[in-house]
């Protein structure tokens, strides 16, 4: 078989047969990974958010090394890049933005959406951020910064929104409800009414 | 390389995919601009040489920040945060782009 040309479909079933013939991988190692890869959704990184803006010392942890901070949340991590998370403030809101490709946190927040991946965005958002934020309906006040996160190299960001007012004494669960994967890429802001 | 936060940096001006095929994850934007560290974020083997099957050099991988309006003329005062491997990092000091 030439692997440059092989059909996608045949070279993953000869990939999968070998390792499996030589004792690698387990079939059901390969079904549980698959289903890890499957249930990665915004959902997981919703119900980080929410952790975060309900316990203070998750936040904390989350903010200083994302990676451990998600996995003691049960997200699984081996062998992914390493997670960074950025907070909003009232004095700086993040969006992030891979211009080279499409790098995205997809452990916790699943398949990047097609508008991520397109020329546009990843040309227009490093050079005219409140601009695409515009678009999106999304207006920051002048006073404060917009910090673009071009994701070039080895990490991968997710943004941690600010916890809408009128949001108080919610459950994490109620508040997860509120949180897109827009929000976690800096491109909205959520809202205790969507 | 050990460059702690809020050290002047200047990404170099180099441009090698001119010379031939190869792997870059610094984009052409921020090349011969002046940013500032804002912290090492780990050593990892280096993307450009994993990509053609080299022994991978360890590079230490920081985050730099730009001031907006330096990359490009038209922008906001806003701010850019790029992830950046030693290997393109050269001390400030030298003429601006």
């Amino acid at each position: 078989m030439n692997v440059r040309e092989a059909e996608s479909g045949r070279l993953l079933a000869a990939l999968t047969s070998l390792l499996s013939e030589r004792g690698l991988i387990s079939d059901d190692e390969l079904a549980a990974r698959m289903a890890i890869t499957e249930s990665a959704s915004p959902k997981q990184g919703a119900r980080i958010v929410a952790r975060a803006w309900t316990d203070p010392g998750f936040r904390e942890r989350l903010l200083a090394d994302g990676t451990a901070a998600v996995e003691e949340a049960g997200v699984f991590m081996r062998g992914l890049p390493p997670l960074g998370v950025l907070e909003n403030t009232s004095e700086v809101h993040n969006v992030v933005v891979c211009t080279l490709c499409s790098c995205y946190p997809r452990a916790v927040l699943g398949y990047p959406p097609f508008w991520f991946k397109s020329p546009g965005y990843r040309a227009r958002t490093v050079r005219d951020p409140r601009g695409v934020l515009a678009e999106w309906g999304t207006a920051i006040p002048e006073d404060v910064r917009i910090r673009v996160v071009d994701s070039t190299a080895d990490y991968r960001w997710m943004v941690l929104p600010m916890r809408p007012a009128g949001t108080e004494g919610w459950s994490a669960e109620a508040l997860a409800d509120l949180v897109r994967d827009s929000d976690m890429i800096g491109v909205t802001q959520p809202k205790a009414s969507l | 390389m050990n460059l702690g936060p809020g050290t002047a940096v200047r990404i170099k001006d180099a441009w090698p995919e001119a010379d031939g095929p190869v792997h870059v994850r610094t984009p052409h934007y921020v090349r011969g601009r002046s940013g500032t560290v804002v912290r090492h974020l780990g050593d990892f083997p280096d993307p450009g040489d994993i990509a053609f099957e080299r022994k991978p050099a360890m590079r230490s991988l920081y985050h730099v920040a730009f001031r907006l309006p330096d990359l490009f003329p038209d922008a906001t005062g806003d701010e850019l945060l790029v992830e950046i491997y030693d290997h393109w990092i050269e001390a400030a000091g030298r003429a601006q782009a």
